[in-house]
């Protein structure tokens, strides 16, 4: 084994000295990381940290998986990408970092969406994947490539102060589908762009995900195989349970029902990506435009506001009644079914939800604010705040 | 009583509360009760028919109550549950 490592040069044993210097790693660990291949999936919040620590640890080849490019309402706490990487590719912003932090390593960079169509293709050159998406099918995918591949899954995943992290390894132990056989359905659970994100939160939990994948590849410590850790900002709590195998799993139970990639935005109803597209479709979706026109053509409309209270305090539409959508279902008494009606939100995401919700209830004149307040602020009213 | 622990994507529907006293024997009977008292939560633990989601783990100490007895796993005076979302942010 030893002999098949690659040897280190004297400018990179400067380089990894402190690693060097930990009888854990030495000279050997340091050897193993160089050998070892990592792929990277999403390049966004958990992915920063990810990346940026790989690459300083001098894990050899590195892997990056994203389509998308660096936009502003990122820089919060995607710090592998900067202000002058602003519309640049996520990968190429990443890339360009980590060879600034160490030129030894490769970087290798998949300017396209994780899908089943590539998703195997692309794990099957590394020896572990690190899940740092932001949504559910892309998830399901990461878990279902991991168990088929028979390679480990670092888990991590947060919402406003909350995180996870696990290593999924089907070969020792439970995997993703074990602990969660099925998605929410669409809607229940807000992504971080309708629910926001503390921006340190990923530093947090991308940075033990980095930790996770080192103690895997150098297979040193208890890496969290069979355990979920939980964490929680604001309690500053870090709780761990137990997870065992699933012997019914529908991946790697002993009767699978999956045995190849399926289609992961059927499965979990969601498109693959954490964007909002804010429309209901067809008739009940109204543009800001049309909006516009029909409030200046003197339309009596009753305008409904589905955000949380705090969010008024960054743009508002005057004369708007408020109902934060959580609330939506048991305050319906306070809406009048005969009044035409344009419910909205930031983006038209939880607006959509509440039109759903309104007409299961017998509302009939409502429609959706098509982009929420967000596109109100881009077509008519560029005195309000994007965000 | 015991207590439960309610995680943050579903805070909103606790009016906020991180940690929510329950009466209940079972699991089921905490579940119960704290549907009473907060209606809101109710789909997000509970599908159509009744059943807990599959999305949804409760854990007892470190053990998963599908692992003890379900819903039907009893509960002491000072236990802890604790609720586990599903969250996919990244």
């Amino acid at each position: 084994m030893n002999m098949m490592l690659p040897k280190l040069s004297n400018a990179e044993i400067l380089r990894y000295s402190r690693h060097l210097l930990i009888p854990e790693v030495g000279l050997e660990g340091q050897q193993k990381l160089k050998a070892a291949s990592v792929l990277v999936i999403g390049t966004g919040g958990l992915g920063s940290p990810i990346s940026l620590y790989l690459a300083a640890a001098g894990i050899g080849r590195i892997g990056l998986v994203d389509y998308d490019v660096v936009d502003y309402s990122n820089l919060q706490r995607q710090v592998i990408h900067g202000t002058s990487s602003l519309d640049k590719l996520k990968v190429e912003s990443a890339r360009e970092r980590m060879l600034d932090i160490n030129p030894d390593i490769e970087v290798e960079v998949f300017n396209q969406p994780f899908t089943s169509a590539n998703a195997m293709l692309i794990a099957e050159q590394y020896d572990v994947l690190i899940d740092g998406t932001d949504n559910f099918p892309t998830r399901y995918l990461t878990n279902d490539v991991s168990v088929f591949l028979g390679k480990p899954n670092v888990y991590g995943s947060i919402f406003r102060f909350d995180g996870q992290v696990s290593v999924f390894d089907a070969t020792k132990g439970p995997c993703y589908r074990c602990l969660f056989p099925e998605p929410p359905p669409p809607g229940l659970v807000p992504s971080c762009a309708e629910g926001g994100v503390l921006g340190v939160l990923p530093g947090t939990i991308g940075t033990l995900q980095a930790t996770e994948a080192l103690k895997v590849i150098l297979n040193i410590g208890e890496p969290l195989i069979g355990r979920l850790l939980l964490f929680n900002a604001l309690d500053m709590s870090f709780e761990f349970v137990k997870l065992r195998k699933n012997p019914n799993c529908k991946i790697c139970g002993s009767n699978p029902e999956v045995t190849e990639l399926i289609d992961y935005e059927e499965f979990c109803g969601l498109p693959g990506y954490d964007h909002e597209d804010g429309a209901v479709g067809g008739e009940w979706d109204i543009t800001a435009d049309d909006l516009d026109a029909r409030l200046s053509a003197g339309n009596n409309l009753r305008l409904l506001d589905v955000r949380e209270p705090h969010e008024l305090q960054i743009s508002h539409l005057d004369g708007a009644t408020v109902i934060p959508l959580g609330q939506l279902a048991s305050r319906l008494s306070e809406l009048n079914s005969a009044e035409d009606m344009v419910v909205f939100c930031k983006s038209g995401t939880r607006s959509a939800r509440a039109l759903e919700l309104l007409v299961s209830a017998g509302f009939r004149k409502v429609k959706n604010l098509k982009g929420g307040i967000n596109a109100w602020a881009e077509k008519v009213d560029p005195s309000l705040p994007i965000y | 009583m015991p207590t439960l622990r309610i995680p943050t994507p579903l805070r909103t529907y606790t009016d906020g509360q991180p940690e929510i006293s329950v009466k209940g024997d079972t699991v089921f009977e905490v579940l119960d009760n704290l549907v009473s008292n907060y209606p809101a939560i109710q789909p997000h633990l509970f599908n159509e028919t009744g059943q807990l989601r599959p999305f949804v783990n409760l854990y007892l100490g470190e053990e998963n109550v599908r692992d003890l007895n379900g819903l039907q796993t009893q509960i002491m005076e000072n236990d802890r549950l604790l609720l586990i979302p599903s969250i996919a942010g990244g």
